[in-house]
């Protein structure tokens, strides 16, 4: 019995892990379509705390004892909470019931080894008793953030995928129904993409952040070329303020550029949209290239000018190509400001002809078009900016490091 | 030092070369736009007063000529589009048919070879009349009664711009800050920024400190944990809004059937929510903490990613240090963690702070403003365009902008310029 201290902190890992477990396998089951009524939180708890400290009474070594422990485990499960965990009829849903006490009981099992790794609590050691706490505290968190995270775009894609009726009926059930096959499934996208006209504003939207991006580029690489590498009055002055005008909120400039635009005639003009954006972006890509082009050598662009290579012909064959991932970056980040806009393609824009994809979004939200294909158009808008960033993740990382400044 | 020599001169008017285009868009893009503001927010602008007054003539036919020697008698019918301003030098200019002999005309109009021309000093506001003109035809004339009533007429007139007049007045000032409401959407606005921000600084630390080890699936999850920055804020506010939903929500539904909450919360339409704490009554803000949830939830990745790259510079030394001299992990991250954090997170604390004050789009998309949940920049739109007194919204966004001057002082007084990396 030296070990009665570890033995009580299984019990207690053993507890916490049990109820987390049980309450995470009752939110999967509504993917299924089937409703926990009750979780029974202190059932569970009681049977992880039981599970934990018998399992650590026989030594945790070995595959005999894991498979044992599993299987006394389990019964411990079910004994409490009546044969029927996550109150779900255990005859019609017995293999849920079944891998979900299962799951529960090695995650179980597997966490307070995990947490006791290395500790021997011989004594109530305040470094032993620290570094475990943290470790349930780490634990939780983790699965706490992956909920948190996930767990809205999840919703997202399965509400798309749902019928009005389905959704109205029982909002709690976040199954998808694959039964009446593809076409009904995605009868949403196809609303959305045919009768509100998505096909459209998708190429729109694209078009608008290309064009954005390279407005964009051409100009901040002159401009961040000039500030790093060549010597003009109000230079300082100059690469200081850049930073100053970045943090300019939109909204201060809302008023007086629907003003002018309406007497000019660019409100409601992809051109207005063309010039309003590079403006909002230029700051933050020549803070970035700024910042990069000050870490490249200045020796090789000099020896570029030595063997006869004008400006333009230095920054085109030196200074671009090394600068290739910081490019990119900025291109990326700035696609990424110009895809998501919302503010000026909602104040400037009023003709469905040439809404950009967030523009669009609005006119689904309202109470005549069924949520789902709101939904469906959440998914369009944020799949190719999802996709673009797991494709260049490095790059993106990175240029959101370098520009996060803008919110 | 700068030199003068041709060469200093020439690289610098490289440098504007390459440098006015950027200007050219920043300066009228930015900087004339916020002068501008300033400029209407000392005006009685309203959104329908962006549509210029217009001078409007239609042809009205009296008579029509059968044949040779018949009079012809039409009228224009002038008038002003506008209801609130005049026109001034209006001139009127219309190309008349061949074949057309004046009988009798106003007299402030005359005929100068074919072109009709009448001459106006001033219409008012709301300016209607008719202008009688009788001709008698000849035999060149051949056009037919379409053709006359839409021959193009020409009219040109000056207006007298209400952007551009001199007339100045503090009337916005006293109504946003003669109102109540007023220092309220003030409260909010700076519960909203410091809240959000610790919050997602708070989510950020907690992360960071999640993913600064090695283990399967690390990459993944930084990734994952990216995504709310990332994801168009309009994709996300609606998800939200749908998720949180108190008729169909997901959540609400589930909290109602385990029996948490007996009735749905209107997370997002709810001012207020009554709450029992040890026997005091509380007035706990719903709709405001959700939308400060959100927006923690949305910009934690930020703080995550640069905390996380700090922590992975801190070097290990340091810790064994501590280990040796007896520290326990949780004073380990008290007096080596933290302290190594402090610069990294108080200029994060600096620049999200300026960013949330700034923050519309989420606000607008997740409540549009209501239930205790306005800010300033909300304000503005509110003034601006749903009240459609552009001249109160721009005095809202100038106080915005003395706000902000105020913090980015206090940012480049905290961070020495040119050390902002």
């Amino acid at each position: 019995m030296a070990q009665w201290r570890r033995v009580l902190a299984a019990g207690l890992i053993g507890g916490i892990a049990a109820t987390v477990f049980t309450i995470i396998w009752g939110i999967l089951l509504l993917f299924k379509g089937i409703e926990p009524i009750q979780i029974s939180i202190q059932e569970a708890s009681i049977s992880g705390m039981l599970t934990g400290t018998l399992c650590t009474f026989r030594k945790l070594a070995g595959a005999k004892s894991t498979f044992f422990c599993t299987l006394i485990g389990s019964m411990i499960f079910l004994i409490f909470n009546g044969f029927s965990p996550w109150n779900i009829n255990p005859e019609k849903n017995s293999l849920d019931a079944g891998l979900g006490t299962l799951l529960v009981i090695i995650l179980t099992m597997w966490s307070a080894r995990k947490a006791l790794t290395g500790i021997e609590l011989k004594s109530f050691d305040r470094d032993e008793i620290e570094i475990l706490a943290i470790r349930i505290f780490k634990g939780i968190g983790l699965l706490f953030f992956i909920i948190i995270v996930a767990f809205p775009f999840v919703y997202m894609v399965i509400t798309s995928l749902k019928s009005q009726m389905a959704l109205l009926t029982n909002p709690t059930d976040l199954s998808i129904s694959f039964e009446s096959g593809l076409a009904v499934l995605i009868k949403s996208y196809h609303e959305v993409w045919t009768t509100f006209n998505f096909q459209r504003y998708i190429w729109i939207s694209t078009i608008v952040s290309v064009g954005t991006v390279g407005i964009t580029l051409s100009l901040s690489i002159l401009g961040a070329y000039s500030v790093t590498r060549l010597r003009f009055p109000g230079r300082i002055w100059l690469s200081r303020s850049i930073l100053i005008i970045y943090m300019f909120p939109a909204i201060v400039l809302v008023i007086p550029l629907y003003s002018i635009f309406s007497q000019l005639q660019l409100r409601n003009s992809l051109i207005g949209l063309f010039i309003v954006y590079p403006a909002t972006t230029l700051p933050v890509a020549l803070y970035m290239l700024k910042g990069f082009f000050s870490t490249l050598p200045a020796e090789l662009e000099e020896a570029g000018r030595i063997d006869g290579c004008s400006r333009l012909g230095v920054i085109w064959r030196i200074t671009l190509p090394l600068s290739l991932p910081a490019i990119s970056s900025v291109a990326l980040y700035v696609f990424m400001i110009a895809w998501n806009e919302f503010l000026f393609a909602f104040m400037f824009l009023d003709d469905p002809n040439i809404f950009t994809l967030s523009r669009g979004m609005v006119s689904l939200n309202s109470s005549e078009v069924p949520r789902q294909y709101l939904m469906a158009g959440a998914v369009m808008v944020t799949v190719p900016v999802m996709a673009l960033f797991f494709w260049f993740e490095k790059y993106l990382v990175s240029g959101l490091a370098a520009g996060s400044v803008k919110g | 030092m700068m030199s003068h020599s041709p060469q200093a001169k020439s690289e610098a008017r490289l440098a504007y070369a390459f440098l006015l285009p950027t200007l050219l868009v920043v300066f009228s893009i930015v900087l004339v736009p916020v002068i501008a503001n300033f400029w209407i927010s000392f005006k009685t602008v309203e959104l329908s007063d962006l549509r210029p007054p217009k001078p409007i003539v239609k042809i009205q036919v009296s008579k029509w000529p059968k044949k040779q020697g018949d009079p012809f008698v039409f009228r224009y019918r002038i008038r002003n589009s506008s209801q609130k301003f005049p026109l001034k030098n209006i001139l009127i200019r219309h190309q008349l048919p061949d074949g057309m002999l004046v009988q009798e005309t106003d007299s402030r109009c005359s005929l100068l070879v074919n072109e009709l021309r009448c001459v106006f000093d001033n219409w008012p506001a709301k300016y209607r009349e008719k202008i009688l003109h009788k001709f008698i035809i000849d035999k060149a004339f051949k056009t037919s009664k379409k053709n006359f009533k839409n021959s193009v007429i020409r009219v040109s007139a000056d207006t007298d711009n209400i952007l551009t007049n001199f007339n100045f007045t503090l009337k916005n000032y006293v109504k946003i800050f003669t109102n109540p409401e007023f220092f309220f959407v003030l409260k909010t606005t700076f519960l909203y920024t410091l809240l959000g921000t610790l919050g997602s600084l708070f989510l950020g630390l907690f992360a960071a400190q999640l993913l600064n080890q090695q283990f399967t699936g690390r990459g993944f999850l930084r990734g994952l944990f990216l995504f709310p920055y990332v994801a168009p804020v309009i994709a996300v506010a609606f998800t939200w809004v749908l998720l949180l939903d108190p008729f169909s929500g997901t959540l609400n539904t589930m909290l109602v059937k385990i029996g948490f909450l007996s009735e749905p919360l209107n997370l997002f339409g709810q001012r207020y929510v009554l709450l029992n704490l040890f026997g005091f009554e509380m007035k706990f803000p719903l709709a405001l903490s959700t939308v400060i949830a959100f927006e923690s939830w949305r910009y934690f990745p930020l703080a995550f990613l640069f905390i996380l790259a700090r922590l992975q510079a801190i070097p290990n030394e340091l810790y064994e240090a501590a280990k040796i001299d007896g520290a326990s992990p949780i004073q380990q991250f008290l007096f080596i963690t933290l302290p190594q954090l402090s610069g990294i997170i108080s200029v994060m604390f600096l620049l999200r702070f300026i960013w949330t004050f700034n923050k519309f789009d989420d606000i607008f998309l997740l409540t549009g403003g209501n239930a205790g949940t306005r800010t300033l920049t909300v304000d503005v739109y509110e003034q601006g365009f749903a009240l459609a007194d552009l001249g109160a919204g721009s005095a809202v966004a100038v106080i915005i902008f003395g706000l902000l001057s105020l913090f980015m002082i206090l940012y480049f007084r905290f961070l020495p310029l040119g050390e902002e990396e």
